[in-house]
């Protein structure tokens, strides 16, 4: 286990040697979202924005018009909709090179509740033009994604969950890692389980047990969402009899969309299903009680692929 | 500090009347846009293109040009015609404002037009922007100055509220920031629709050294740029006491001329005062 926050605190820092032009800017929350590893090792290019998201957001778009690289951090539900005008106008619009790495995304941020569980940030951003979001689903994965994004132009939207998460990769494996290109991390020809984030580990276990039963059961990560990697969806269209999407977001506009809107506009002939929250608000608890109540566990995508492996088309 | 004499003046007011006539003429051919807070910009925008600040219009993207965000992007017209008069694109381009297959947009963007260095429009991202720039700045070592144009209704979002917190906590001394306080926005008296009196005192209060001139006296906006300038350890907000639709008399104070652009004969009765005005400057010079 590694806690993907953390791996971020950490890669900040490492890039702030490689990168002199890269600043980070946090608004109240660096403890949480662990930019104070950055802040300690590079005050001056460190800013604290207060309670006062719009203005950072804004902020880092000035920064980057001076040929900044401004990493801005917060928690995913101020990250995003608190701040939607100032990422429409001052980023995507204005094609700004500013990364907002989120953390605290999806339910599993437990306790707090509803006003702090972030489900609708994927929907949010992937609507903006010119902008690219992405979801790693560890810590190591995490690494590799803040380094791409440091390293490529333009305006990107990243998120991770709060919790420490189960390591799916070494580092060897993410060598080859690119935005916009999902991994396939197991073979299968009855199911493919389209997976992001915090959602990835479970797909993986629900793999292990529907594989168990005679159920082949291909994994995709898919970190990138946009651009999402429509040669690969379209791939395991082809080759597997069924797809399913889950994610730690609304059923609608995210992960579960964004394949939909590739298999149909394609004519795939395919069964499909979209796991994720079923359009409501959540409710305070335990991140595993969350997840078990609102069907987002490797349990519940057994049950949902031996269903649709049931229905005829 | 930059000092000028009475020739420079009569100059600029010269200047300003030109911007004035691209203005109308503009709004009169895309049929659509703002005279009213175009016009009351005017003469400050002229002070900091035409004397002020320091820049290159051929070369953009200099990393120690002073810089200038207009947050009231309504205000547009009267900053695409003192970027073209300042040679940033060709005047010829300005009559294609608004239409379709031109790059001068309705509200300033960043990405399409060589001196635009925010995309605005949607009020109240100005400052903050500016801000930014600002960091940047001190982080550099540079000594450029960064400004920044607010409408006075603008000051009712929150976000100018943040921005004016964060600059004076980094004590963002090489930023000057200017409120056309015309006192009207779209829904009437800017008292009425939602009172910002004592502004003075409001930025004072978030820790700003602040001045308050008279906005379309060239002379005063020239001294006050050289004080705020000089300011050390506090931004620097210049109250810009002005007139909407300044220059053309129908339009002064006439909220009708927010947002609706000059018909055939408003247009032509503009023009002809503009020429008035024109003519009796040069007569001085």
């Amino acid at each position: 286990m590694y806690n993907p926050r953390k791996s971020y605190g950490e890669t900040l820092v490492e890039l702030g040697k490689k990168y002199p032009n890269l600043v980070v800017l946090d608004a109240d929350l660096s403890k949480s979202t662990n930019t104070i590893m950055f802040a300690k090792k590079y005050p001056e290019r460190f800013f604290e924005m207060g309670i006062a998201e719009a203005n950072m957001i804004t902020t880092a778009a000035g920064l980057a018009s001076c040929g900044k690289i401004p990493f801005v951090s917060t928690f995913a539900v101020f990250a995003t909709g608190r701040v939607y005008d100032q990422i429409r106008m001052d980023l995507a619009y204005s094609q700004m090179n500013v990364k907002i790495f989120a953390t605290h995304g999806g339910i599993s941020v437990g306790k707090d509740g509803a006003s702090h569980q972030m489900i609708e940030d994927i929907a949010l951003m992937r609507v903006l033009p010119n902008m690219t979001v992405l979801a790693p689903s560890d810590a190591t994965q995490t690494r590799k994604i803040v380094e791409l994004i440091a390293e490529t132009k333009g305006p990107m939207y990243a998120r991770v969950g709060r919790a420490d998460a189960p390591l799916i990769y070494k580092k060897e494996d993410l060598s080859s890692i690119k935005i916009g290109k999902g991994i396939t991390l197991t073979d299968g020809d009855d199911v493919t389980i389209i997976a992001c984030g915090t959602m990835v580990d479970q797909a993986l276990e629900a793999q292990k047990i529907l594989s168990k039963q005679g159920v082949g059961t291909r994994v995709v990560d898919m970190h990138t969402i946009k651009p999402l990697d429509k040669k690969l969806v379209l791939k395991c269209a082809k080759e597997t009899k069924a797809i399913i999407t889950i994610e730690e977001h609304s059923i609608i506009g995210g992960l579960g969309s964004a394949v939909a809107e590739t298999l149909m506009e394609e004519g795939c002939k395919i069964k499909f299903m979209r796991m994720g929250i079923k359009d409501m608000f959540c409710e305070s608890g335990e991140p595993k009680d969350l997840l078990e109540k609102y069907e987002l566990n490797e349990k519940h995508i057994v049950k949902n692929v031996k269903q649709m492996m049931k229905k005829t088309r | 500090m930059k000092s000028y004499d009475d020739k420079t003046i009569n100059k600029l007011n010269l200047t300003a009347v030109k911007i004035r006539k691209h203005i109308i003429e503009m709004l009169y051919r895309a049929k659509s846009g703002h005279p009213g807070g175009s016009l009351s910009a005017v003469d400050a925008l002229v002070s900091l293109y035409f004397f002020h600040m320091n820049y290159n219009s051929k070369k953009p993207c200099d990393p120690d040009r002073d810089r200038f965000i207009l947050s009231k992007g309504h205000a547009a017209p009267a900053l695409y015609a003192v970027l073209a008069e300042s040679g940033y694109f060709p005047v010829s381009e300005l009559k294609k404002l608004r239409e379709i297959n031109c790059r001068l947009q309705g509200h300033p963007v960043c990405t399409h037009i060589p001196g635009v260095e925010a995309s605005t429009g949607s009020l109240g991202h100005g400052l903050s922007f500016a801000n930014g720039v600002a960091l940047a700045c001190k982080l550099d070592k540079k000594s450029y100055h960064v400004y920044v144009m607010l409408g006075d209704g603008e000051t009712g979002e929150g976000q100018v509220w943040e921005a004016a917190a964060v600059a004076s906590h980094y004590k963002l001394d090489n930023l000057t920031a200017m409120i056309d306080r015309n006192f009207l926005q779209i829904d009437g008296n800017t008292e009425d629709v939602l009172r910002l009196e004592p502004v003075r005192d409001r930025w004072s209060a978030f820790g700003w050294n602040v001045i308050e001139i008279d906005g379309h006296d060239i002379r005063q906006i020239l001294d006050a740029l050289n004080e705020t300038d000089a300011h050390k350890n506090q931004p620097s907000m210049i109250i810009l006491n002005t007139v909407k639709g300044k220059g053309v008399s129908f339009m002064e104070n006439n909220v009708d001329f927010h947002g609706v652009p000059p018909n055939e004969m408003e247009y032509h009765l503009a023009m002809k005062e503009l020429d008035l005005m024109e003519k009796k400057l040069e007569a001085y010079a």
